[in-house]
């Protein structure tokens, strides 16, 4: 669940929410229910925002960016291994299956100038802040 | 993490010394599958290639260390976060079945494999029986 500054200010604290917040920032776990997968960074600029995610083992082919307004989509899916029938496993932490995550944006975002590529399993996304949408510096007029 | 403390204070290991960095260390999940003729380790490792991984071995510690350079994007602050910067370590005994010599590591897209072949002597062997003199 992306929980932004704003919104964390605008709203009543969830305290279930902050709990599970609280109790990720503790353990220190880089550990995925598979809500959580792939977990994003967001970072904001004056001119655009920065989306970072963690997509080890998955090929850039797997994965589909869509941009809509002020909304960014992510989807793919990483597959579990096909075991051989000699194999099996001692132990299964890593993830597998199919994810879409959705991050909202508070303006909107031009889509023709987003810009992704990944690198050593962590795809990073720019995304521009549209001109229409930028805020104007309004002269003031002295009569 | 429990059971690998477990492992390590079994086995007799010295417990690991504090790296110098301050950096946060993360556990990296892995899969860990076995065949007939080798061990396989799956490690998810996003931000790793193969200059900042480390392994070492010693005495029958296998011990996995990515470093990671954080890529913090000028001009911008971290808004949300769902997923820490840092380095990745774990470690992991092996028995005595692995090959120490034939081992072999890849990183691939963030996700560091190591194959850890079993030795000859593992595998089952026929042993010929001779008649007495």
């Amino acid at each position: 669940m992306l929980l932004s500054e704003y919104e964390r200010i605008g709203r009543f604290l969830d305290p279930w929410r902050e709990f599970e917040r609280l109790n990720r920032a503790l353990t220190g776990a880089s550990l995925p229910s598979g809500r959580d997968f792939p977990p994003i960074n967001l970072w904001t600029g004056p001119e655009s925002s920065i989306v970072t995610v963690e997509i080890p083992g998955i090929e850039p082919e797997a994965v589909d960016i869509q941009v809509v307004g002020n909304t960014l989509t992510i989807k793919g899916g990483r597959a579990a291994r096909e075991l051989k029938e000699s194999e099996a496993y001692h132990r299964r932490e890593r993830w597998a299956g199919q994810f879409v995550r959705t991050v909202q944006l508070p303006y909107d975002i031009e889509s023709e100038k987003v810009e992704a590529r990944v690198s050593k399993g962590v795809l990073t996304i720019t995304l521009p802040r549209a001109e229409a949408d930028k805020p104007k510096k309004i002269a003031i007029k002295t009569v | 993490m429990e059971s690998e403390k477990k492992e390590i204070s079994v086995q007799g290991a010295e417990v690991p010394a504090e790296r110098t960095r301050p950096r946060r260390i993360y556990t990296p999940t892995v899969d860990i599958l076995e065949s007939e003729d080798r061990i396989e380790v799956l490690a998810d490792m996003p931000g790793v290639d193969e200059a900042s991984v480390e392994l070492t071995l010693e005495k029958n510690v296998l011990t996995i260390y990515g470093k990671v350079e954080a890529d913090i994007p000028e001009n911008h602050r971290l808004a949300v976060s769902e997923y820490g910067i840092g380095d990745y370590q774990r470690q992991f005994v092996l028995s005595n079945e692995v090959d120490r010599e034939r081992i072999e590591a890849v990183v691939r897209n963030g996700v560091l494999c190591i194959r850890l072949p079993k030795a000859e002597i593992a595998k089952t062997r026929k042993i010929a029986v001779r008649a007495g003199a």
